[in-house]
């Protein structure tokens, strides 16, 4: 990650001295060569953190220290780094995605750790989740949830005009709300029962709530709740860790949203399913 | 119809089966603690109470036959509340086989951690309060038909009394999490109406705990003889 490094010097040089002084950390990382290796925790001395790196930069610079030093580097997930994308995520300090709330793990910042401070780093762990490599899981079991019935069914061909379809502004709203969910898995991972119903629920509730989804509404409910159950996934204890977790501050009333849709869908039989 | 049995194959599924025994189960602790209460106007009125509940519906039921029909009612969702407890526990156990070395809670508190072994002391207590108040096996000088003499000699040991109040506390939580939980489950809660299906959860599991535990204090302390 040249570039990112580059940038990195560049912030410190500018900064004022108070804010260039590195921190020191002491990192318990979770480290596992492969899916079925075993896995365990090695102990790093990182001595040159910079409060205004993202803590997938702090992982950055480490990395190319292991990679100076013959070791392997530690791999983690991450694409767009600006919160949107949901490829990154780790249980940091025994909180999915860290300690600052509505926050992606790309987003987290150093300056919320303390110099001298230890943080142990694990992947997400759930039997939805298989690990890859280190702090790396597969995440495809979301995937099959989706694909259950996360969709509308049109008609392909010219675009209808957007605006033919009126939805009231407060369902708008609160679709928008679900839709915001970048599918990162944190909600399973912060869950005490491994269950992804928030994530489901997002899903389910994002659709549901428009025009557009309502001839699939039900049977898409039933669906895509049979395949999160199917892929392992724990069952909801309405905790809310998952909303306390959440990047995009996702709030259970979704889950009992979808939980209605299921009771109604089972006991009426709306869309002759 | 075979929509609806298909309800229960689901996770959710089991939850509503929770929910709605749960309910059950909450308005008969609501109603049997409002009844205990009673005792405390007096032997001859609670002992009414006691010839009540078997009459009840007269004459269009007979004798104990209302009481028989609202104790299957009782027995039959205790079971299935547990039978989905059990095996909503055990699919929840299996989905992390590896568990975290760190994990911190960031909303669930005691009661919400306890469900399942608070249940389980609810389970043991329900079947001792049986033997004890109900059928009298357990308890030392029980006298049939003749409640208030029952309820003060039986908690005369304070043995006795401590299990009777750690089991309440025991509801209590059970109930503060439970009773909030099954809105959630039902689909009820939203965040217009959160704090109204949280209030009447601390609300009615307080009260129930307040209720129920000054039988056997007021009894230690001699108040009640
Ligand atoms: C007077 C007796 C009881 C009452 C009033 C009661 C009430 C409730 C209620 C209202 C809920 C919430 C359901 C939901 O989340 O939708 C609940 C959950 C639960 N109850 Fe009970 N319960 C009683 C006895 C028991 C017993 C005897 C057990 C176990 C042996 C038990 C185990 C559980 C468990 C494990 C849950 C959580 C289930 C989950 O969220 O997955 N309960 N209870
Ligand atoms: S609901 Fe929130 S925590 Fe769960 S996958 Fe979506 S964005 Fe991530
Ligand atoms: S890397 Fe895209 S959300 Fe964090």
């Amino acid at each position: 990650m040249p570039s990112h490094n580059t940038l990195e010097e560049s912030t410190r040089s500018t900064a004022h001295d108070d804010d260039s002084r590195p921190m020191q950390l002491t990192l318990n990382v979770w480290r596992q060569a492969g899916p079925t290796e075993p896995g365990r925790f090695v102990t790093y001395q990182h001595q040159n953190v910079s409060e205004h790196m993202s803590f997938l930069e702090m992982l950055d610079v480490l990395n190319e220290d292991l990679i100076l030093r013959g070791d392997e580097p530690i791999a983690y997930d991450h694409d767009c780094r600006e919160g949107i994308c949901g490829m990154c995520g780790m249980m940091i300090n025994g909180i999915a995605h860290g300690p600052q709330r509505a926050t992606a793990t790309c987003q987290l910042h150093m300056r919320h750790f303390k110099d001298g401070d230890t943080i142990t780093i694990e992947p997400w762990r759930a039997r939805a989740f298989p690990i890859v490599k280190d702090l790396v899981v597969r995440r495809g079991s979301l995937d099959r949830i989706v694909e259950a019935g996360g969709y509308i069914s049109v008609n392909t061909g010219a675009a209808p005009e957007a605006n033919n379809i009126p939805v009231p502004k407060p369902n708008a709203d609160r679709s928008f709300e679900a839709a915001q969910c970048i599918q990162c898995g944190a909600c399973v991972a912060a869950c005490p029962n491994a269950s992804a119903m928030l994530f489901l629920a997002a899903k389910a509730g994002h659709l549901g709530l428009l025009p557009q989804g309502q001839p699939e509404r039900y049977r898409r409910t039933v669906d895509m709740v049979a395949e999160h159950d199917k892929q392992g996934f724990g069952a909801c204890t309405n905790m809310g860790e998952c909303e306390a977790v959440c990047p995009k501050e996702i709030s259970i009333d979704f889950i009992a949203r979808l939980n209605r849709d299921l009771i109604r869908a089972k006991l009426t039989n709306p869309s002759g399913y | 119809m075979i929509g609806v049995l298909t309800l229960y194959e689901s996770t959710i599924g089991k939850k509503v089966v929770m929910a709605v025994t749960g309910l059950i189960l909450f308005g008969f602790v609501i109603i049997h603690m409002l009844g205990n209460l009673k005792v405390f106007a007096g032997r001859a009125y609670i002992n009414a109470y006691g010839v009540f509940l078997r009459e009840v519906g007269s004459p269009m039921f007979g004798h104990e036959q209302v009481l028989w029909l609202t104790r299957i009612v009782l027995l039959v969702s205790v079971g299935l509340h547990i039978w989905a407890a059990y095996q909503l526990t055990r699919l929840d156990l299996a989905s992390r086989p590896v568990q975290y070395a760190m994990r911190k809670n960031q909303e669930y508190g005691y009661a919400a951690r306890t469900l399942r072994w608070g249940g389980v002391i609810i389970a043991l207590f329900i079947v001792y309060h049986l033997l004890h108040f109900t059928t009298g096996t357990v308890h030392p000088r029980f006298v049939e038909g003749d409640v208030y003499n029952n309820v003060v000699i039986g908690f005369q040991n304070p043995l006795v009394s401590i299990f009777y109040i750690v089991a309440q506390l025991a509801l209590a939580l059970h109930l503060y999490h439970g009773a909030w939980s099954m809105f959630q489950t039902l689909g009820l809660n939203n965040s217009n109406n959160k704090r109204i299906w949280r209030g009447l959860a601390t609300v009615s599991s307080t009260m129930l705990a307040l209720g129920n535990i000054s039988i056997p204090l007021a009894v230690m302390l001699g108040l009640l003889r």
